[in-house]
């Protein structure tokens, strides 16, 4: 039993006090992190990495950090949308349409302790499905030439991009903006600075965590101003929270079938947690049919969502762990921890650093059950947490940024790309053009340069070698398919809107 | 619809400019088929052809802040590149206290709050990251340090009050990469 013995080499790693230490403190900033409005999973996991890098913790030690934290803000993201009907993070969109109505009937005990069980079935399911397939793929991964992974990487920018716009061009546009500025600075191949501009600087290339904490965090800051930090008062009551046995015996083949159906949008590149929690909301309604009652506040349209959202959460992690592929702009800058640790993702992870691996799937169990413990029982301190005011959070969290980007490098010249980036991201989201292609673009671009030229080189500059093989084909005619097909589907998918008061 | 142009116009600009820009890379010694000039071409193709969707068929326009709202960001991003000169010259606490009691002060609009969220902010954070993450910070610079009389001395004691807080701990902690 492969599957037992690596298991036990991955809890012999995570079960250490070190470590299970982290997981916890991790879970714990976490659930804060998913909570607070405006500070989703990607901002929290960009502006921790650069202190966590900065800290000197080693790789396995680091990565279960951000992991937990990855795992946590998941959690949290449901307790915002309950009690105040602004999503936590933009998967818990979904949660709100049935939570915030059952909060007002003055059950939101009992909506927050559903949602945390329901959490918890998706995300042990997704990690159970993470230690079945994982392994599997990273096999089928070994068949993968320059040709295959160009294709790949293609796949996941017509997916990502397809699916997180509204409009194609504007998806496509954020890739390429990604993707040039990935190609700034020093040339692998030939070891010459490129549309560097002469600015020395320039010439280690952009630092995709400056990049990804500016388009995150920073532009989130203005957003905020934009705002005037509104909405963040509780409406409705928190009272004795118990548990509401009834319910989850309830909602138990509801909770099954939506991480089912999340783990499998998960798995898809580019997809993510998003499109986890819809297709989960979507097809319970569909099953509970008009008497259901979803969108009033019942049990199931807050169970499926969850589970949905932690267990596509979990299934992103395969692609992104197996073929270094992120799923979703969270996965995405998990790959950027894994880059500043200097771990490759991809097949060879499994055989070379196989207790990086398994001392994070176990550390994801681990967190999975800490998670449960902590948003039971002592959901009322994050309630609490919630309440903090803006003119304090917001201060903070910037500055917390700067001092993890400052601390990288100790150049003023990083932090002002970090801002230009904030105004970028701004403006980007403004246009409705969406960013996470632009970090994926800085992320892949020098491998997808290299997997296209390393092709030419194999094919001797025939161009037809990019589709010499049946897998690189099918990425191919995957990847047009997750481009186009959208435009026709947009209209079906159509997004519910959040409930209004 | 004039901002989707606008920005399209402005990114097909750009898309001609970096394709102008990959022309100027140079070959190296090692021979590949296609070298390093091809592939940021075909990006700014690319991205040239989508500023020209953007141009053609521009989603209706975002609702844009009022003015009043553009200033305070445009004033917000003064103020964070104000702050990106003057953490190194200053060290951390001074430029922190200021920079985020302006944030602050934009968000609440009341001055007693921000100047205690700027100072507590300044304080607390520096103690997080200095003493707990252990993080090398510069909290007051050698040059700044003379003209601000208390914060050196306190410092001193707070760190000392972390460093025996951290003797009492058992170290389970494993040694760093860099650790000889």
């Amino acid at each position: 039993m492969d599957i037992i013995s690596n298991l036990a080499l991955g809890f012999s790693v995570a079960l250490s006090p070190f470590t299970l230490g982290l997981a916890v403190i991790g879970c714990f900033l976490g659930t804060i992190i998913g909570a607070l409005p405006g500070l989703g999973p990607s901002n929290g996991v960009a502006i921790l990495i650069p202190i966590t890098f900065t800290m000197g913790l080693d790789a396995t030690s680091a990565l279960v950090l951000m992991t937990a934290v990855y795992y946590g803000a998941m959690y949290g993201g449901r307790i915002s949308s309950i009690l105040l009907n602004i999503p936590g993070d933009e998967p818990a969109l979904m949660t709100t349409l049935d939570g915030y109505p059952m909060a007002k009937q003055g059950r939101a005990g009992d909506a927050l302790v559903l949602s945390g069980v329901a959490s918890f079935v998706g995300a042990l399911f997704a990690t159970i499905g993470l230690i079945l397939l994982a392994p599997f793929l990273a096999r089928l991964a070994y068949q993968f030439g320059p040709a295959e992974y160009f294709a790949l990487y293609l796949l996941a920018f017509c997916t990502l991009g397809g699916m997180a716009s509204n409009n194609q061009a504007k998806a496509a546009m954020a890739s390429c903006l990604g993707l040039a500025i990935a190609m700034i600075g020093v040339d692998d191949n030939s070891g010459l600075p490129r549309l560097t501009g002469g600015n020395l600087h320039l010439y280690d290339g952009i630092d995709f965590l400056v990049a990804i904490v500016g388009l995150f965090a920073v532009a989130e800051v203005f957003f905020f101003l934009e705002g005037h930090g509104r909405g963040s008062s509780i409406g409705v009551k928190l009272e004795k929270v118990r548990i509401p046995w009834a319910d989850i015996v309830a909602t138990k083949w509801t909770m099954l079938r939506a991480s089912g159906v999340g783990f499998v949008a998960g798995v898809l590149p580019g997809a993510g947690a998003s499109l986890g929690s819809f297709l989960a909301y979507m097809s319970e309604k569909s099953i509970a049919g008009e008497k259901g009652g979803f969108g009033t506040g019942v049990a199931k349209g807050v169970a499926a969502p969850e589970a949905g959202n932690n267990s596509a959460a979990g299934g992103a992690l395969v692609p992104m762990l197996t073929l270094g592929v992120p799923g979703s702009g969270t996965t995405a800058v998990l790959l950027a921890l894994l880059m500043t640790l200097n771990i490759t993702p991809g097949p060879t992870l499994f055989t070379d650093r196989p207790e990086v691996v398994w001392g994070l799937i176990a550390s994801l169990l681990i967190a999975n059950v800490v998670l449960l413990l902590m948003n039971v029982p002592m959901v009322k301190i994050f309630v609490k947490i919630l309440m903090v005011q803006p003119w304090i959070l917001l201060p903070g969290v910037t500055m917390i940024s700067f001092v993890g980007i400052y601390s990288l490098s100790g150049s003023y010249f990083d932090l002002l790309l970090m801002i230009g980036f904030g105004v970028l991201g701004y403006v980007l989201r403004k246009l409705d053009i969406p960013t996470v292609p632009v970090i994926l673009g800085i992320l892949l671009g020098g491998e997808m340069e290299g997997a296209i030229r390393n092709a030419m080189v194999l094919g001797n500059g025939d161009w037809t070698y990019l589709f010499s093989s049946p897998i690189a084909v099918g990425l191919w005619i995957a990847a047009i398919a997750g481009f186009v097909a959208p435009m026709f589907l947009r209209n079906i998918l159509a997004r519910p809107q959040a409930v209004e008061d | 619809m004039a901002s989707d142009r606008i920005f399209g116009l402005v990114m097909l600009f750009a898309a001609a400019g970096y394709i102008f820009a990959a022309q100027q890379a140079q070959s190296g010694f090692m021979s590949d088929p296609i070298g390093p000039r091809a592939f940021p071409t075909l990006i700014g193709v690319v991205a040239a052809i989508c500023s020209l969707f953007m141009i053609l068929r521009p989603d209706p326009d975002p609702d844009w802040p009022a003015f009043r709202t553009l200033l305070s960001i445009a004033f917000a991003v003064v103020v964070l590149i104000a702050y990106a000169y003057s953490l190194k010259p200053l060290g951390f606490i001074i430029p922190t206290m200021f920079a985020a009691g302006l944030l602050s002060y934009q968000l609440s609009e009341r001055p007693l709050a921000a100047v205690l969220a700027g100072i507590g902010l300044a304080l607390g954070l520096f103690i997080l990251f200095k003493f707990v993450l252990d993080l090398g910070l510069v909290g007051i610079s050698e040059k700044a340090s003379p003209y601000v009389p208390f914060l050196q001395p306190m410092i001193d004691v707070v760190g000392s009050f972390f460093g025996w807080l951290g003797s009492l701990l058992p170290d389970f902690r494993p040694a760093r990469a860099g650790d000889t």
